[in-house]
């Protein structure tokens, strides 16, 4: 990961977008002010909820929404007068789009034909995409006839038959139920490892997100929160939307009663005096969000081995196979998430016991304060 | 033990007992009328009832010189026989079709034989009208007396049975609905042709609107439907004529001199004009609701292939549209073969098509076997077009939404 | 003719109206007209005073002529019109199918001056089914303003391209237009259906009608023609002469008639065979079409009562309060140059003709 950040100068930006913002009514902004640098071969998520802008992003990219304000910039150059068909860029949508009267060699000869490709090159180029995406012998099917999964094979194919260097998918598979998406997961990362392409992928599934993405973006309302790798986000989240977004943790809100050096600080929270990684710029008397995984909480630690130590109470304990989610009352809330690997008898613990918990400076992060 | 056939057949016959209303309002009301126009098409009994003895008489008759007095006589009784009984006019109607001018003669001999109890009946007859020496008296008579008979469907495509038994073409003069066929067919193929040009971006534009304006621009379509015929045609006069408001807006930007305003009704391109206004919501529903089933994606994505505009719109739009086309083309193009309203009111001299002579068989010649002949060509016309449609395109394809 | 299939369901329809009304249903009969000013005319004329006189409600319906829907209602059984104005061919025709009722003008009541019916009615006017009520006529007419200088006044003008440029109305039969053809040709009134009789005469009739056909607008309802003379469609047109005479006298139209050459026409009542209510039918047929009621009606639309008796009667227009006499086509001074319409020669001669104009139409 971080040998990837460092050769990041060496390679020029593949798809740059410059202070690009979008609005459709002249009043409300769908995407404000978006600076985004994606290198050539990098398979980058605009991940966010419905309504952060992320699909308008793709579609400025692919050329059917024009920009309010800013540049978008291909290979260096700027492409505002390039209509869709001349950018070159494969296009998978989130409904497949299949031509439902092609059977599925014509689908995909569809890009080649336009572009005045001779038949032999054409069939040759079909069926290398067929194989790539596992679909040999299904040249002469209709899409109709073809399962969810299929159908999202050859729209893939489709989008990369015609050998783009840069492929955009928007929600591709949100039309289809949850083991065919994570095999289908899969089946894109290894496709995009195989042909080296540089992706522009579009998901508000997080996971789905992590599975295959070098780096997120995550959006809300128009404004990218966060760009990182997935361990990046995971760990080091900067904004509390994006902690919440991403994995799962107890955010709790405080406010801080003293600014220590090294970037540490004291919050209080449910009576509780905490301390936390300052993340987010803060003075004292400012309020925060602290944020903790639950799975960095330990139940009854060894007295004095976390900073921070609190006392609590078993609310609930629910078994998941591979872990053991607790729920606890502590720091003045009864929604409080710890988990542990699974052991044997629930490690001893009951519904109803009062523990301690504890956890260390660098696993609380103190970030920015929302108004729920 | 209770056989379990007895209530699944309770519940057909239950289901039987819904659909028989509609069953049976569709056999009254277009089955049974259509069966009977086209048995009247091929069978007409009149003369053959009325004239029963003259006819079986007139077997033997070898076709020269006038039958012998056997026939005279017979004919004198059974022509006497429907003057009482007041159907002679309708024996005279049928034999003047064949032979013009003959309705007198029939209907004036029966009358006056009522006065006649005595022959010899050639020479009685022959002094009432001479047209009784005339041996093409008796072939009208011969050729009307078949109860079944291909002769309506002959005149219908301008042909004619001689007396001698052979088929040939109507006089130059008479020849009219072979014609009238083929104009009908053009009109309908060029009104058919215009509704599409005109009904395929309107559909396109309400499938491509957000509903409330989707829902505001059906309505427009469909306005026209809630005003009478009548009165849209008028409308169409009105804007049309020499002295209407068109061409005086014509002459007023001086496109036009105001001698030399333009005849756009009671022409051709009248009944072209105010039948495609008429039609173009049958075209625009079929399409628009094929066209809704198209998503918006479809031309993003082939844009996004490399496609020109044109090339998304002819390789992808279009062939999907096509059940739409179909459709609508069909549903038009039936519909204008059988219009008469309209282009008798805008239609003028080379505005009518073969529904008007329909029409005016039904209305006022009365000769139904005719209209009903015409009406069979007509429908066997549509039927050919039908299969044709099925066999290049499927009617399994056919999208009416 | 036998309609098995179709006539099951007029007849239960019969029978349950039958039902339905009672025995002391009042008395009502059906007329059938044709419309417009005339219809208006008769309305007042003859079926309002029939009311009040009688008691017998009627119901007026409209039609465009021919027996097709008399004959369709003779063939099922199931009788709604009773009294029907009639062409005089068809009220021939349909006596001749036995479409119609006969009527023996002995049982109409005696002239205004008490001359027995059979003698109060011009000789033409009677038929074995039909009780004849009005002269009426064929003419043409011009718009007065459209025409400057030099006005038509013969029908060969109405054939004079040359003369009068612009676009003549014509009604779209075969009827009446040969005629005319003749007469502007130059055949004396007396031998122009001798003409039409002949290959020769018809040709000729043809090549007339050929010489303005390219400026022709055809026309079907009588209601067209003095509407396309008021657009300025046409500068000419044929038409009934009274729809003309109403758009003189009711709108001021400045319409011009040519009576010479006029086709002189009569109207016939007539009763549907068959009807249940022959008796009131036959009541309204004495009633409307007694001196009194023609001349009532006359004095609405210029057409003149059949009746010797009646023609006295007609003085002013109810309305406009002009004097009838001059717009009548059958006085003196307008029947001059008319042609008695020979609707025997018609009846023979139609099919073909109608078949040889349409053809003629379409080339």
């Amino acid at each position: 990961m971080t040998a990837r950040r460092d050769t990041a100068h060496v390679d020029p930006a593949h798809v740059e977008f410059r202070g690009v913002a979008k609005s459709y009514d002249g009043r409300t902004l769908v995407v404000e002010d978006l600076d985004l640098s994606i290198r050539t071969g990098e398979f980058v998520t605009l991940l966010g909820p419905s309504g952060s802008g992320k699909t308008t992003i793709l579609m400025m990219l692919a050329g059917f929404q024009v920009p309010t304000a800013g540049e978008i910039l291909l290979d260096g150059r700027p492409i505002h007068d390039l209509p869709p068909r001349k950018r070159g860029i494969g296009m998978v949508f989130q409904n497949y789009a299949l031509f439902p009267h092609m059977t599925v060699g014509a689908n995909l000869a569809f890009p080649l034909e336009v572009r005045g490709m001779d038949a032999a090159e054409r069939g040759r180029r079909v069926d290398r995409a067929l194989r790539l995406v596992r679909l040999e012998g299904f040249a002469d099917r209709r899409p109709g006839q073809l399962s969810g999964g299929q159908q999202q094979r050859v729209a893939i194919a489709r989008a990369l038959v015609f050998e783009p260097t840069l492929v955009l998918m928007d929600e591709p598979l949100g039309a289809l139920d949850r083991s065919l998406r994570e095999e289908m997961q899969y089946e894109i990362r290894r496709i995009h490892r195989t042909l080296g392409v540089t992706v522009v992928y579009v998901t508000h599934d997080q996971q789905e997100a992590m599975v295959m993405s070098d780096r997120i973006a995550v959006l809300r309302g128009g404004i990218v929160e966060q760009i990182a790798a997935p361990e990046g986000l995971y760990e080091e989240p900067e904004r509390a939307f994006v902690a919440r977004f991403i994995g799962e943790n107890n955010q709790l809100h405080g406010r801080v009663t003293a600014m220590l050096d090294g970037d540490v600080c004291d919050v209080e929270t449910g009576g509780e005096q905490i301390r936390a990684l300052k993340v987010a710029p803060c003075e004292a008397g400012d309020d925060v969000t602290l944020s903790i995984r639950p799975e960095r909480v330990a139940i009854n630690p060894e007295p004095g081995s976390y900073r921070n130590v609190v006392s609590a109470r078993v609310e609930d304990l629910t078994f998941l196979g591979d872990h053991l989610r607790i729920r606890l009352a502590a720091c003045g809330r009864d929604d409080f998430i710890a988990t542990i690997p699974n052991v044997l008898g629930h490690g001893g613990l009951l519904e109803g016991d009062d523990v301690r918990i504890g956890w260390t400076v660098s696993d609380c992060r103190a970030l920015d304060h929302e108004h729920p | 033990m209770k056989v379990p056939v007895a209530p699944e057949r309770r519940a057909q016959l239950r289901a039987l007992g819904l659909v028989a209303p509609l069953l049976i309002f569709i056999g009254v009301t277009f089955i049974a009328p259509l069966a009977t126009m086209l048995t009247r098409s091929v069978h007409d009994p009149v003369v053959a009832d009325a004239l029963p003895e003259t006819l079986a008489l007139l077997e033997a008759w070898d076709g020269t010189g006038t039958p012998p007095e056997a026939v005279y006589a017979a004919a004198a009784r059974e022509l006497e026989r429907a003057a009482a009984e007041r159907t002679v006019g309708q024996v005279a109607g049928r034999v003047n079709r064949v032979q013009g001018g003959l309705r007198s003669v029939v209907t004036g001999t029966a009358r006056e034989l009522e006065d006649l109890d005595r022959g010899p009946w050639r020479e009685a007859m022959t002094a009432i009208d001479d047209a009784w020496a005339d041996p093409a008296t008796w072939h009208a008579i011969r050729t009307t007396g078949e109860r079944f008979t291909a002769r309506h469907y002959l005149n219908a495509v301008d042909l004619q049975r001689l007396p001698d038994g052979s088929v040939a073409s109507q006089p130059e003069e008479r020849r009219i609905y072979l014609r009238l066929f083929w104009r009908t067919l053009m009109v309908g193929g060029v009104i058919t042709l215009l509704c599409l040009l005109l009904g395929y971006p309107i559909a396109h534009l309400i499938a491509r609107s957000p509903p409330h304006r989707a829902n505001l621009l059906l309505v427009l379509v469909l306005v026209p439907f809630w005003t009478s015929l009548l009165v849209r045609t008028t409308a169409w006069i009105v804007l049309l004529q020499t002295q209407g408001v068109l061409n005086d807006i014509l002459v007023a930007t001086g496109l036009v001199s105001d001698d030399g305003r333009l005849a756009m009704v009671y022409n051709m391109t009248g009944t072209i004009v105010a039948m495609t206004h008429v039609l173009l919501p049958f075209m625009v529903l079929p399409l628009y609701s094929v066209m809704r089933g198209i998503p918006s994606t479809h031309m993003n994505a082939a844009a996004s292939l490399g496609a020109t505009p044109l090339q998304a719109f002819l390789r992808v739009y279009w062939p999907q549209s096509l059940p739409g086309v179909g459709a609508g083309a069909l549903l038009v193009f039936i519909l204008a073969i059988g219009y008469y309203i309209t282009p008798a009111l805008v239609g003028g001299s080379d505005g009518q098509l073969i529904s008007n002579m329909i029409a005016y068989h039904m209305q006022t010649s009365l000769n139904w076997g005719l209209a009903a002949a015409l009406g069979g060509v007509l429908l066997a016309g549509v039927l050919v077009l039908y299969a044709l449609y099925d066999r290049l395109v499927g009617v399994e394809r056919m999208g009416l939404g | 003719m036998r309609l098995p299939p179709t006539s099951i369901v007029p007849a239960l329809l019969a029978a349950v109206s039958v039902a339905a009304c009672g025995s002391d249903a009042p008395r009502s009969i059906t007329t059938v007209s044709w419309g417009g000013s005339y219809g208006r005319a008769v309305n007042e004329g003859a079926n309002i005073p029939f009311t009040e006189a009688t008691g017998i409600r009627i119901e007026v319906e409209d039609y465009n002529g021919g027996l097709a829907q008399i004959r369709a209602q003779v063939d099922i059984g199931d009788i709604h019109w009773d009294v029907v104005d009639l062409e005089i061919a068809d009220a021939v025709r349909g006596c001749d199918e036995g479409l119609l009722e006969t009527i023996d003008v002995n049982s109409l009541p005696p002239g205004a001056d008490g001359t027995p019916a059979a003698e109060d009615f011009v000789a033409e006017g009677q038929t074995e089914c039909g009780v004849g009520n009005l002269y009426w006529s064929t003419v043409y007419a011009y718009n007065d303003e459209n025409i400057p200088g030099t006005k038509p006044a013969t029908m060969a003008d109405f054939f004079d391209l040359e003369a009068f440029p612009g676009r003549r109305g014509m009604r779209r039969v075969p009827q009446v237009n040969l005629e005319f053809a003749l007469i502007a040709d130059g055949v004396p009134l007396e031998q122009v259906y001798a003409t039409l009789d002949t290959p020769e005469g018809l040709d000729r009739a043809f090549a007339v009608l050929e010489t303005i056909k390219d400026e022709v607008i055809w026309w079907e309802a009588g209601a067209q023609p003095p509407q396309m003379l008021a657009d300025g469609e046409v500068i000419m047109t044929t038409a009934y002469n009274g729809r003309i005479f109403n758009a003189q006298v009711l709108e001021s139209q400045p319409f011009v008639i040519v009576w010479d050459g006029q086709l002189l026409d009569v109207g016939q009542v007539g009763i549907v065979a068959g009807t249940p209510r022959l008796a009131e039918a036959l009541e309204y047929v004495a009633f409307s079409t007694s001196a009194e009621s023609l001349a009532r009606i006359a004095r609405r639309i210029s057409y003149s009562p059949l009746r010797r008796s009646g023609m006295p009667l007609v003085t002013t227009h109810v309305v406009a309060g002009v004097e009838m006499e001059p717009h009548m086509p059958a006085s003196p001074a307008n029947s001059a140059r008319a042609l008695r319409y020979d609707w025997a020669w018609w009846v023979d001669h139609q099919d073909e003709l109608n078949e040889r104009f349409s053809a003629w139409l379409a080339r």
